[in-house]
């Protein structure tokens, strides 16, 4: 297998380095060990930041921010929906910071508008009525799923590939070049090699270990962020709380749902990442002296990313992640020996399609390839087959062209059978077999209140009956959909959603006895 | 706990006992009780038992994370009570167990719905899911079944286009390396064509008329070819599902049977239907869809129960409570981010620390979450105990999944537990309570 550029890591900066370089005409395989946006690109509040955020302590991500959040507003406004944001600050806050919050926003050139704590609760009703000062800013919220795979699409219909569940496990490094890549299929074990002009790491939070394969050590610093979807949406703005950067004082609105986060907590390994109880515990505490609401709330699921954090010398104390700039690296491998080798990291979702271009820009220039980047002028297209995972887009779609052979899979998020069939055609297309687990990724298959007990049966039964499942590998199926979901309501479990466990667990375990199927811990997938 | 300021109740009706709790074990306790002629009064939501598959599970699997299959029961009891398990079970004797299955047997056959269990024997029994199950009591509509998987002969697995839940090439599938001779074929329920989605239900109810039988058999003939059993979805009837099999399987000259799915499934609408329409002329008062809002006691230790909201409150007076209001799905247990409850009388509670140790990093985890055995601690006679061991009230019996030190989902022991505690629950109110005091009646 040979490429131009073999891109490591399918997130939002992988996906969208391999739409900018198929556009400059440069064909890229995309190689990803688990699926699209596994990482922190999956794992965050899908907020466009203002770049109010960082004015008072990272001037150059505010800037980055503004502009980059103008260009995807503009030429993805598919992806986004532009609610508008809040500062507030609550009785107790910092009052310094409240009235110098205009003076860090003017260099940065982020707008702000301050507006009284009455008008603030006049825009969202369910604000503190301890809150204080209120300033209006750009902020909207963004799908980062529906971004990647948007991304993905447009690069694989101009020639690149995506290669899904396939890992990176060795360079043939010679005379400063990887010559070829080891990769191995997760599915089926088997290991080939794919030569490429050049190598980029998009891996994230794994960059490291992908450079390790080239014996390259880079500085990063791992910060974990968990979060917590609503089962309601709650407001109708982004809700910042005016204070420097600190636990559970973002909450996003999107589609259906809103999402309070994040906390921010250093992890020295990548491995067994889940949100926590007591994490859980500190968002709920702490989102709650914003808006009250979030005490009484139901929560349908929590779930957490791993910030790649880039170090550079001097960057502040190496205790506490929230003070590590957000900025980009773009690192160029060729002064530690590997010529063709490049590392992007650090960098943010808002600043995605940055990284992507500079990064295309400096291996375009290695190559001697010497078109302009597009993604800045020119509007991503739509595919059909992301649309889906637009939470609240099923039920749109399914109430205007509801028809009689259309039939629903997930009631509580409005999964409909042609939702599923676009689904599965579109993974088979790119040779992949579709499971329950892709299925609940590409639609929103088991993200509702039934956390799956009841569609996952259904979606099951329908693989079985188009054809698409033939063997009892259905059981194993459903028990990794299962965990998949699990791993983001375990630590939300109480009132209505521990009711639902339960009846997962009676329905799952009590009647179908599926836990004597699954492969004990270490057997599992 | 404060006497309620209204009296609109009659104080000079008392009940014997009040059961609380609508489902198995509720059923159970209230059948329990006017079989030996107590006066009984029962509330609880209308669904109980809607979430019920049929079968009636006693024990099949311990210890749990060995996922160790017991093809007898008993001997699985005496594995734990050898153990030194505080498993419900370890207060009652095997006799008293299945002295509480029979009368349950025998009260639901003389229903007609009859069941069929082998005295020391576990059956498996497929699923919709295509897992075989280890239980121990199955509606007769399930029995052959069990028969054509133990002789694994071929057999036809029909299903129905627009029953989702329900695919007979998942079973087929899923059970192949097994089973080779098991055949699935999907036909077109009569007059659902072009309908997107039915309702196992409206089919049961469809079922009832011979003529759709004779339409279904008609489309069913011509699949049947080599097959020696006939596998449905359990769908067959809701009154009159003995007869409706005979028929079927006239028509289609071999045996039929059903096989379990998803609640809300048509077999628990069936042991509803029994308990709703049976019971009450047994003298049980049924107060259907009624909930207990708030208990107090009397001096003279008789509980009144304030049933219904503040809009039509009524107030019951009972000598005796049974509490089988179930775990969290039936409300009988509540939780916030700081712990369990029991709501109505405020019972202390066997429970994990804290919130962090409920439930494993996996959800299937065979060994099962902790918090699945937290619930209410009681004594030999099923009286609720404090953390001491001392009994709170001498006439508060508890029955059921609220109980603690139990695991049903992963132990296979649900209906089990609810008919055995149900059972020991008011025979122990008869022995301790009722026969040592002087018995104040209407």
């Amino acid at each position: 297998m040979q490429t131009q550029v073999l891109i490591i890591g399918g997130g939002a900066t992988g996906t969208a380095l391999s739409r900018d370089l198929a556009l400059r005409g440069v064909k890229s395989i995309l190689v990803e060990k688990g699926d699209l946006n596994a990482g922190a690109s999956g794992g965050n509040h899908g907020l466009l930041h203002s770049g109010g955020r960082y004015v008072s302590n990272d001037r150059e991500a505010a800037r980055e921010c503004k502009l980059e959040g103008d260009i995807i507003k503009k030429l993805m406004p598919q992806c986004v929906e532009n609610t508008g944001g809040l500062f507030v600050a609550v009785q107790g806050d910092d009052e310094a910071y409240i009235a110098d919050f205009p003076s860090y926003c003017a260099p940065c050139g982020v707008p702000c508008e301050r507006i009284t704590p009455r008008e603030a609760r006049q825009l969202e009703p369910t604000l503190s009525d301890k809150v204080i000062a209120a300033y209006i800013v750009e902020d909207a919220s963004i799908d980062p799923f529906k971004l990647s795979l948007l991304n993905m699409s447009q690069a694989i219909s101009l020639g690149s590939r995506l290669m899904r569940r396939t890992k990176a496990i060795g360079f043939d490094i010679h005379n400063k070049k990887i010559n070829r890549v080891r990769v191995r299929s997760k599915d089926t074990g088997e290991e080939f090699y794919i030569q490429a002009d050049q190598v980029v790491n998009c891996a994230g939070a794994w960059a490291n270990q992908v450079c390790g394969l080239a014996g390259i050590e880079i500085d990063i610093l791992y910060s974990k962020g968990t979060l917590l979807v609503t089962n309601d949406r709650i407001n109708h703005r982004i809700i910042n709380r005016l204070r420097r950067p600190s636990d559970a004082d973002i909450l996003v609105p999107g589609g259906t749902v809103s999402i309070i986060g994040t906390t921010s907590i250093r992890v020295d390994s990548l491995d067994d990442i889940h949100p926590t109880i007591e994490e859980t515990d500190l968002i709920v505490r702490e989102g709650a002296a914003m808006v009250p609401a979030l005490e009484r709330t139901r929560y349908v699921r929590a779930y957490c990313g791993v910030r790649p954090l880039f170090r550079t010398s001097g960057s502040g104390h190496e205790a506490d992640a929230r003070a590590v700039s957000r900025g980009i690296a773009i690192l160029d491998h060729s002064h530690e020996g590997v010529e063709n080798l490049t590392t992007v990291t650090g960098g943010k979702l808002t600043t995605f399609r940055l990284m992507a271009e500079r990064t295309a820009g400096m291996v375009c220039g290695k190559i001697g390839v010497s078109e302009p980047c597009r993604t800045r002028t020119e509007p991503l297209p739509a595919a059909e087959e992301c649309q889906w995972t637009e939470p609240g887009l099923s039920p749109k779609k399914w109430m205007r062209s509801h028809t009689t052979d259309d039939i629903m899979i997930c009631e509580c998020e409005m999964v409909t059978k042609t939702a599923m069939d676009e689904t599965i055609a579109s993974l088979k297309n790119n040779n992949e077999k579709p499971s329950l687990v892709d299925l609940c990724m590409r639609t929103r298959l088991g993200r509702g209140a039934c956390q799956g007990a009841f569609c996952g049966t259904r979606a099951l039964a329908y693989l079985y009956e188009c054809g698409e499942e033939k063997t009892r590998h259905g059981l194993a199926d459903i028990g990794n959909f299962f965990q998949e979901r699990w791993k983001g309501i375990r630590s939300i479990l109480w009132g209505d959603q521990l009711i639902q466990a339960e009846l997962t667990e009676s329905i799952h375990c009590g009647l179908f006895d599926e836990e004597l199927y699954t492969p004990s811990e270490g057997e599992a997938d | 706990m404060a006497l309620p300021k209204s009296h609109n109740y009659d104080p000079k009706h008392v009940f014997d006992i009040m059961v609380i709790g609508s489902g198995i074990a509720g059923m159970a306790a209230s059948l329990f009780s006017v079989n030996r002629k107590l006066s009984t009064v029962q509330a609880g939501s209308v669904g109980g038992t809607l979430f019920a598959s049929g079968l009636f599970d006693l024990m099949a699997i311990h210890p749990v994370e060995e996922k160790r299959v017991w093809a007898d029961p008993w001997e699985a009891i005496a594995a734990l009570r050898k153990q030194g398990s505080l498993h419900p079970y370890a207060r009652i004797s095997d006799d008293a167990i299945q002295s509480a299955f029979e009368e349950i047997a025998s009260f639901l056959s003389s229903a007609g719905m009859a069941y069929r269990f082998e005295k020391n024997r576990n059956l498996p029994v497929i699923t919709s899911m295509g897992t075989i199950k280890h239980t121990y009591c199955v509606p007769e509509s399930m029995w052959h079944g069990v028969e054509a998987y133990n002789e694994k002969a071929p057999c036809l697995i029909i299903d129905f286009n627009g029953l989702r839940e329900f695919s007979g090439r998942q079973i087929s599938s899923t059970l192949r390396e097994e089973w080779p001779g098991l055949r699935a074929v999907r036909i077109s329920f009569p007059d659902t064509e072009g309908l997107n989605e039915v309702h196992p239900v409206h089919l049961a109810q469809a079922l009832e008329l011979s003529a759709v039988r004779e339409s279904l058999a008609a489309r069913i003939q011509p699949e049947i070819r080599e097959a020696r059993y006939a596998g449905f979805p359990a769908v067959l009837g809701i009154k009159k599902t003995a007869a409706i099999c005979a028929h079927l399987e006239k028509l289609l000259g071999i045996p039929v049977f059903e096989i379990p799915m998803m609640p809300a499934s048509v077999p628990g609408f069936r042991l509803k239907e029994i308990f709703d329409s049976v019971l009450p002329p047994k003298g049980l008062l049924r107060l259907i869809d009624k909930r207990v809002e708030s208990v107090a006691r009397l001096d003279n230790g008789n509980f009144i129960l304030n049933i219904g909201g503040p809009d039509q409150e009524q107030f019951i007076q009972a000598r005796g409570v049974i509490l089988a209001t179930g775990r969290f799905m039936g409300k009988g247990l509540l939780s916030d981010r700081k712990g369990i409850y029991e709501p109505l009388f405020h019972l202390p509670l066997h429970q994990p620390e804290s919130r962090i140790s409920w439930h494993h990093e996996r959800f299937l985890d065979p060994s099962g979450h902790p918090i699945n055995s937290a619930g209410v601690e009681v004594d030999d006679s099923f009286r609720a105990v404090d953390g001491t061991g001392k009994t709170i009230y001498d006439n508060l019996f508890i029955a059921g999944s609220i109980l603690a030190h139990q695991d049903w989902m992963r132990m296979k022991c649900g209906s089990g537990l609810a008919i055995a505690t149900a059972y020991a629950a008011v025979n122990a109110f008869i022995n301790n309570f009722m026969n040592k005091s002087d018995r104040i009646t209407a």
